[in-house]
Formats: structure tokens, sequence, C-alpha cells
């Protein structure tokens, strides 16, 4: 009896496992299977380690057996021990012919060496041979070991050499139709392959022109061939779209791709309109006008009321700011920052909104608002150092010698700051720069009393009471006021909620906030000639130099000495190093010759250049470790020279806003891009930048289009909504000029659309139908030969361009069959429509669930009924 | 490279083919890491999840790393948003800086995640490929086959996707294999029954 269950036992191990592997090795994986112990577990590795050890440097062991060893030996590192004694074996069994062992060998190597090992350059070879091989398995095996074990350097060893056109070969390959029926997917060859090549060809391509130009016939190809009416069609031509944003295009392909983004833009789909904007968002850093004719569709995106399509549109906004639009986008953004729970994206988006601010802001009166409205609605979310940048904006005003300009900036942020303060749980890093403020400036213009100012900073400390950094700039504001009181001469009468924060604070449990407490009492003691001298008014961008040296105590020391003291012997000298003393007086930062150097090398020449120019153009006070070696007098010479090239550097930096060199490079950085857009050239590129003024005049002027929506179009495409009808004729060299002949009179009853309703797109209508109502309600209005083109399409409208409206259409129907809509189309389906839904067989299973109390979660359980009709 | 591309003529057979698919794959391992700092162009799948409306998981696949407790948290932000979005919206959610594509069948959710820079409109059919294969070999699917056999949906779902890329895309041959592997099943079992009998005998 026990003989045969040991049989049976047996006979179960062999047909699970027992790929012809000695019983020696099963007894191993099994003993340590059963292992009860991390230290018994050892043990008997440990033994096997021995084992193998010896049985490796036997002469003559058969393939099979060493096949064997190796897998034992795989099994020793997986248990974290070393087997390095036996990598060797490893790395000839990849020599091998049989390809079992091959296999073995290169599982082998790729798990126990890195891409650093020192065997590795005997495997190079082998790999170079094998890729050649004729057994696909062969190349498989040699390509997984490539992925883990080819580095940098010995990638040439292995790599073939002309990549791009193998590439462009094999996609061309592809699309001919050249592999088996059973990879076509909706009737698209290979679809998967196709754009997995697109993105390699996007990378190889990319600031490669000889490469790029290899690419374009096949890209051009794909764009004729590309089926828009399938989703699978669609991602190719955005997979194409996005090589050509990648590599250096060519203006035909440039096109294409534009006609592409256009007709995915004009689409009903939510899908391809996010694709669309995506694709206008890479394509408006190769030619920047792009996005002028689609402007409308942005704006409708803009408002959509799916967020994924809003957030998108906002990152094209977000690449095409300008300082014309800036005011624009930025309010956008941070009414929409308001409107979202979303941290992740609300972080974001403020960023954008200060990095773009910080950039583009006409007024520093405009900056200081939107910065109010990023720290009352994000400030918990903020960088510390935006916070800085404005404390500082405000502390150094235009930076020209205008200062009554900075006072009334000061004045405006202090009283924006006074009235928000009032408001409920404002965040941290924004009562920091309040408080910071009104200590600076609160008084300073003499419109509020001092005791006005410490009342309200007393009330930020009281209410933010756990808020120990808050109540620190608060206690020291108080501090700036007193000083700036008692140092003009009034009498300070401290107020008694401020006396009692003050006792409060110091017994405070935090150092800190202790040592302002004690500061400020210390400081009400004094006299003004005292006080000015500690707290000068308005001198936050002084800068405060520090004797390193303190040779102020110089007298005191002397004395000293006098005295009897002894004299102070450095750290160097008292360690026996007096031979550098006196190079170390001729130069402070040089650390002795035979010590390491922990000083970068000195810069080369070119680079140190911008390094020059920009401390010029934001002058932090120059740091004196810039050593005279750093600034030959021909660097002065060289940058005169280059004054003109360093300018233009300057416009890919980013620029820190509010310096008075920004207003100038601002200018001139921002004037090419209007230029390349074509605004530059027209009459109300003035209108376009002030935004909202002169509305009125706009309406009077282009009343075709709902006025609303228009002055948005027109604010942020740089006022571009009459260049709108010109640029339509001249596009209209590529478009079928159809409906030119009718485009007066639809254009004409547009104004009549009141604007708020534009975004009803609250009822679920049917299927393509999905246009805003004011525009179908525009159908009667228009001929009808935009009418029969199914005018749904918001730009279908607008250009008549009567092309697009078809594939829009299809595109939808496949689209909503593909959602849960009950509306199915049957004739795309040709594959499952043969087989049907069953609603027998899913009764049947519905009633067996029920039996077995299972509740189904849905009313049809059938996935395919619904689309299969 | 120029062998693989001899490969390429109509006359080929389908696992020279995957060969070749195969090497498409390595090959651009090697772009990667020549220009690392593209590499987020070419991420994967992150994971694949099935809801259902009622926010009932049905399955799930981890291609990156999540503990428990994340796992928990993404299945609960992910079902509470996609679950809420209207029915004529995009397919897509950008969510802590990565996408998820979702598409709604009958009463499942299916939604992937892939980094920011991939695309979309393609990671939406590998989803319609793979209800495709489910319906296939089920006969028109529902949830309940993917209730009863979830572990055959997880064995498509491994034949379609490796390590978060999708590895074939021939419906064909991925129901030719899950076909081998019921057989195998099957056979295993008529085995296992056989020495359980002779066991029985014998005692």
């Amino acid at each position: 009896m026990e003989q045969l269950k040991t049989i049976g036992r047996e006979l179960a191990m062999g047909s699970q496992g027992g790929f012809g592997q000695s019983k020696e090795f099963l007894d191993l994986v099994k003993s340590i299977g059963e292992a009860r112990s991390k230290a018994e577990e050892d043990r008997i590795v440990l033994s096997e380690i021995d084992i193998l050890k010896r049985k490796l440097l036997e002469p003559d062991i058969p393939k099979r057996k060493m096949k064997e060893y190796i897998i034992r030996l795989v099994y020793i590192e997986m248990l974290g021990h070393d087997a390095s004694f036996g990598y060797i074996h490893a790395v000839k069994m990849t020599h091998d012919d049989n390809l079992l062992l091959k296999r073995t060998g290169y599982l082998a190597v790729t798990l126990f060496l890195n891409e650093d090992h020192d065997l590795i350059i005997l495997i190079v070879n082998t790999i170079q041979k094998d890729l050649r091989s004729d057994n696909y398995l062969v190349v498989c095996a040699a390509l997984n070991a490539i992925c883990r074990l080819i580095n940098e350097e010995t990638i040439p060893a292995v790599l073939p050499q002309d990549l791009v056109s193998s590439f462009v070969s094999i996609l061309k390959q592809v699309t001919e139709r050249r592999l088996p029926k059973s990879y076509d997917y909706h009737q698209m060859p290979a679809p998967f392959i196709q754009i997995k090549l697109l993105k390699i060809m996007a990378l190889l391509g990319s600031g490669d022109k000889s490469a790029s130009e290899i690419m374009y016939m096949v890209l051009g190809d794909l764009f004729r061939k590309c089926d828009s009416s399938t989703n699978i069609g669609n991602a190719i031509l955005y997979e194409c779209i996005r090589s050509i944003s990648c590599i250096i295009p060519s203006p035909k392909l440039l096109e294409a791709a534009a006609d592409a983004i256009s007709k995915f833009l004009k689409s009903d789909s939510h899908n391809l309109k996010y694709m669309g904007i995506d694709g206008l968002g890479r394509l408006i850093k190769i030619s920047p006008d792009i996005a002028e004719q689609h402007q409308l569709a942005v704006i409708d995106c803009l408002e959509d009321p799916d967020d994924t399509l809003k957030r998108k549109t906002f990152e094209l906004l977000y690449k095409m700011t300008k300082s014309s639009n800036v005011e624009v986008i930025v309010d956008r953004m941070i009414d929409y920052m308001i409107s979202i729970n979303d941290n992740h994206y609300k972080t974001e988006i403020a960023s954008r909104c200060v990095e773009l601010a910080e950039q583009f802001a006409p007024s520093n009166q405009w900056f200081i608002q939107i910065m109010n409205k990023v720290f009352e609605h994000a400030g918990d979310l903020v960088n510390i150092k935006v916070a800085h940048n404005l404390m500082r904006l405000i502390a150094e005003g235009f930076g020209e010698d205008d200062d009554d300009a900075d006072s009334k900036l000061r004045l405006s942020a202090v009283e924006s700051y006074l009235q928000i303060m009032s408001e409920p749980k404002l965040p941290s890093l924004f009562l920091q720069v309040i408080s910071w403020v009104l200590g600076e400036y609160g008084t300073a213009d003499g419109k509020y009393s001092a005791s006005y100012i410490s009342g309200k900073l007393c009330d930020v400390a009281d209410a933010y009471s756990s808020d120990e950094t808050v109540k620190g700039y608060a206690v020291s504001a108080l501090m700036k006021i007193y000083a700036f009181e008692i140092a003009s001469g009034r009498k300070v009468d401290v107020l008694p909620e401020c006396q009692s924060l003050i006792e409060e604070l110091l017994a405070s449990h935090s150092t800190d906030l202790q040592q302002r407490a004690y500061e400020l009492q210390a400081l009400l003691a004094l006299d003004a000639r005292a006080v000015e001298s500690i707290l000068p008014l308005d001198a936050s961008c002084e800068d405060i130099e520090v004797d390193k040296d303190l040779s102020f105590l110089n007298g005191y020391i002397q004395q000293a000495i006098e005295s009897g003291a002894q004299p102070y012997i450095s750290e160097r000298e008292r360690s026996g190093m007096l031979e550098t003393t006196d190079y170390h007086s001729q130069d402070h930062h040089e650390v002795p010759s035979h010590a390491l150097r922990f000083e970068a090398y000195e810069r080369p020449k070119p680079s140190s250049l911008p390094t020059q120019a920009s401390t010029e153009l934001v002058p932090v006070p120059e740091p004196s470790y810039y050593s005279e070696a750093h600034q030959p007098i021909s660097t002065s010479s060289v940058s005169e020279r280059e004054s003109s090239e360093i300018k233009l550097r300057l416009d890919g930096v980013k620029q820190k806003w509010g310096r008075p060199s920004y207003q100038s490079s601002t200018s001139a950085s921002s004037t090419p891009p209007q230029a390349a857009n074509g605004t530059s050239s027209h009459p109300d590129v003035g209108v376009g930048s002030s935004s909202l003024k002169p509305r009125s005049s706009y309406e009077s002027k282009k009343p075709e289009i709902d006025p609303e929506k228009q002055r948005l179009a027109a604010s942020l495409f740089g006022g571009s909504s009459s260049s709108r009808s010109d640029r339509k004729s001249s596009s209209g060299g590529h478009k079928p000029a159809k409906g030119t002949a009718s485009k007066p009179p639809k254009e004409n009853p547009i104004p009549v659309q009141p604007p708020p309703d534009l975004l009803d797109f609250g009822e679920p209508t049917a299927t393509g139908v999905t246009a805003t109502d004011p525009f179908k309600e525009l159908e009667g209005l228009m001929d009808s030969s935009s009418q029969d083109g199914g005018s749904t399409d918001v730009m279908g409208v607008l250009y008549s361009d009567a092309a697009p409206v078809t594939t829009t259409t299809s595109v939808d129907s496949l689209l909503s069959e593909l959602s849960d809509s009950s509306k199915g189309n049957p004739g795309t389906y040709q594959s499952q429509t043969s087989k049907g839904p069953n609603s027998k067989e899913a009764l049947e299973k519905d009633a067996l669930v029920r039996q077995m109390g299972v509740n189904p979660t849905s009313q049809n359980p059938t996935l395919f009924k619904d689309l299969l009709g | 490279m120029d062998r693989l591309m001899s490969l390429c003529v109509p006359s080929l057979d389908l696992r020279k083919h995957r060969s070749l698919i195969a090497s498409l794959e390595i090959q651009s391992c090697y772009l990667l890491s020549e220009h690392s700092c593209l590499a987020s162009g070419f991420g994967s799948i992150h994971f694949v999840l099935l809801v259902s409306r009622q926010g009932k998981v049905r399955l799930t696949k981890w291609y990156s790393p999540y503990t428990q407790k994340e796992r928990s948290k993404v299945i609960r932000e992910l079902s509470g948003v996609i679950l809420n979005r209207g029915p004529k919206l995009c397919n897509f959610v950008e969510w802590r800086g990565y996408k998820v594509v979702y598409k709604r069948y009958a009463s499942l959710y299916f939604c992937m995640c892939i980094d920011a820079e991939d695309n979309e409109l393609e990671v939406l059919e590998i989803i319609h490929h793979y209800v495709e294969i489910l319906d296939r070999y089920f006969g028109s699917v529902c949830e309940l086959d993917l209730i009863f056999n979830f572990h055959k949906a997880y064995y498509i779902l491994d034949e379609l996707l490796i390590a978060g890329e999708i590895q074939e895309s021939s419906k064909k041959t991925v129901a030719r294999i899950i076909s081998a592997q019921d057989q195998m099943v099957e056979a295993a079992k008529e085995e296992a029954g056989s020495i359980s009998y002779i066991i029985a005998q014998a005692s």
C-alpha cells in the first residue's frame, strides 16, 4: 500500500516537473521547498554549492548534465547566494549549437551577468553570430540577451548599420500588406507594429535631417492610405502627426499633418477632438500659425463640459501663450483652477499660471493680482520660491528709478492684502507674503495708521495660532512697523492685543518665536537713532555687508593681547602647515596644493559669457568667489563683440519678471512669433493684445460670429478674426473652394446667437447631432448647400468646406456603435454578426446564476448584444 | 536587420513573423537606452482594470509595481472618476500625470493606464482587441463569463499583453494557443483522475 502511494507520488511528480532532470535536482528543489527556516535553507544551498563546485571541476561533463548544473546554479543565485564560480560555464553554453542548450545558456547569463561584467566580451561574438541565424528562436534568444547585457559601449558591435532605412522599409512593407492577413486589424495591416515603427522613427529622426528625409515617402503614403473612418486608422494618423512633430519635416508633410488635425478637430467625437488638440499642441512649435485657423474649434473645446478635453486645451493654450494673449489665458486658467478639486492638477495649473505670469506679465498690478488669486486658491500647493519672487518684486518695484510708480504698486498691494485678509482660512504661504508686505510697506504711505496695521497683524497671529511660520512673519512685521514709528519720532502705543501676543510668545516653545518676541521687546525700549540703524525704512533690497574678517573687533583684540592674552593661531597654522600661509593670504579660496580640489574646474570661455550676461540681467550681488582669474580683461571685449548674440540666447532662458532688462527683452523675444503668426502685419494686433476693452468696436466691425467667442478668439489668437477670412481665401488653394460663393450669406446671420447657451451639451442627442444648439438653429438661416452636408460641424459651417463632413459623420457612427449606446450598426462587425447574440444562452446563464445566488450586475448580461442590435 | 527584412515576404511563416515583432520590441529597447530622455514616450500599459458599473472589480492586472494599499486606492479613485463620466465624453482621463483609457461594454468598464505621452487611440484599440478575443472565445461574452471563468480572462490577457506591451496582435494565434492550453488542462485532469483511481483501487 505504502509503496503504491510512493509510486503514485512519483508518477505525479514525473508528469509535473521532471523535464529530464536528475533525482538529485528534484530532491534539492523539494528540500528547499520544505525548509522550515532561512538557516536551514542556507545550509542546503551551501552544501549544494559545494557539490556543484566539485562536479564542475570534473573533466568531460556531458552536455545534458552541464545544462542541469547551470539550472542548479540559477537556483542558487535565485536564493541569494553567489554562484560566480560557474558563470563561465553558462557563457560557454551560449556557444553551443544545440538550441535548447544555447537558450539555457542565454537564460543563465542574462540572469547572472550585468552589462558591465567582464565576461560580456566573450558573449558579444556569439550574439553577433546568432543574430544572423536562420532560426528565429536563436535570434530571439540573442536579442533577449542584448536587452540585458549590452551597454552603450558594446551596442555598435551588434547594432545594424542603417537603422533608419531598415525601419522605413519594414514599415513600407507592412503598409503594403506584405504580412499575413491574420495580423490585420479591422482591415488595417498590423497597425500595432505600424505605430511602434512610427514611434521608433520619431526617435531616430529627431534633429537628423538626412534620416528624416528617408522617412518622408513612407509618412506621406501613410497619410494618404490611412482610413480616417476607423479608430485604428486615426490612431496611426495621430502617430504620424507625432512623428512629424519630432523629425525635421518637409512642408508637404506638415500640410498633411495639419489637414489630419483639422479633420480631428472637426469631428464630433470627443476622442478625436482631444487628439486634434494634442496634435495642434505638437505642431504649433513648428508652424505657429496653424492654431489660428482652428481658433473656434479650440474655444469650443475649452468650454466643453468634458474635463479631459478642457485640460488638454489648457495645455495647448499654455504652449501658445505670448504677451499679447497672456491675460485672457491666465484668467481662464485661474477660473478653472478655482473650480476643480483635484489637487494634483491644481498644483500643475497653478505653477503654469505663475510661470506664464512671470514670463509675460503686462503690468505689475496685474501680476500681483494674479499672484494673489493663485495664492488664495492654491497657496498650499505652490512652491515657496514663488512667494519669495513676489515679495522681491514688490520690494524692487519696476526697477526703474521711478519711486512714484513703485510706491503706487506697493500701496495697491497693501490695499489688496488688507482686503483679502478678512477672508477666513487663507493658505499659510499667502499669509507669510501678506505679513511681510504689511510689515514692510503697510505704513509707508501714511494712509494706514500703525495701530491699524499692527492690529491686523495680531489678528493673523491669533487666527492662525498653530502655524509658527506665519506667527514668526507676523511678529517680524510688527517689529518693523514699530521700528518705523520710533524712527520717525512718533510715540508708539502698543495695542493691548499686541502686548498679550508678545507676552504669550515670550514663553513660546518655539525658540524662533521666542527670540523674535524678545527682540521686539528690546527694540521697543531703544531710542530712535538706534532703531533706525537696526531697521532702516524700505531697506529690504539693500545688501547687508558682512565683515567676514570681523575687523571691527581689532581694537578689542589689541586690548586683550596687551593685557596678556595669547594671540589667535589659525587652525592651519596649528597643524603645522605654515608654509602655505602666504599662499592662503593671497587667495582665500585655494585649497593647499597637495589636498583634493573641491572646486569645479574653471568654465570654458564661451559658456562663461552667458553667465556674465545673465548676471547683468539680474544683478544678484556679485559673490566674492568670482575670482579675478575668471574675469580677464579680454572677456569684456569679447562680451561686447558678442553682445547681440547674448541677447538672442537669452530668449530661450527663463527670465524672471520685473527687471528693467526684461521689458526690452520680452518685446524683442515676443515680436518674432507674432510676426510668424501673420498677425504683426495685421492692423488690429493692438486690438487683440489689449483684449477686453475694444469689445464694442469688434462687434461692430465683424458681427458674423458670436461676439463673445470671437472676442475670446481674438484675444487668444492675436486679433486674427478678420485674418481668418483672409486666411480662408489663402488656404483655399489646397482645399476645394466649393463653398466660397455661399460664404457671405452664411456668415451674416450668426451674431443673432446669445453667447452663454453655446455650451449646452447636457441632453444626449441622437447620433451625429452633438454640436452646440445655436448652430443647429443656424442651419435654418443658412442656404441649403451647407445644410445637406450635415452642418452640425462648427467648422464646416464656418468654412463651408464640405469635404470633412462626410468623414466626421462616419467616424461618429463607428464610435457611437462602440460605446454603450443601444443604436447599433451591424455592418461594421462582419466577424461578429455571424455569431450574433444568443439570448437564449444568456437567459440560461442568468437563470443558472440566480440559482447559485449571484445577482448579475446588469439587466442585459450579453456584452455584445447592445452592439450588434 | 537585412535578414529580418527578408522575412517580410508574402509567404512568411507565422512563427517567423513573431520573431520580427520580437526583434522590433528589442530594437526599440536599444533606442530607449540611447534616448533615455525620451523613454517616457515608449511607456507601456501600467495596469489593466475591469470594473462593473456598480464599481465591482472583475479583473486587475498590474504591470508596474504597486503595493496592496496603492492598488486599492487606485481602484477606488479611478472607478469613482470613470463611472461618473457621461456617455459622450472622451474615453480618456488624465489622472496623476498618467492617462487612463477606458471603454464601456454593456455593464463593464475596461480601463488601461498609460503614460501621458502614449497613443490613446491605440490603447483604445488594444482594449477592443481584447474584448473581441474574449468574445470569440466565450461566444458572445458577458460579464458572467468573466466572473465564472476569470482565470480564462487572465490567460487570454497574458497572451495579449506581456509586461504591459502588446505581444500578440493576431486573434487567430491567441485562440490557437488558448485552446492548446485548454487541451493540456484536460489531459492533466484525466491523468490525475486515473492515478487517484489506481490508488483508490489499491486501497
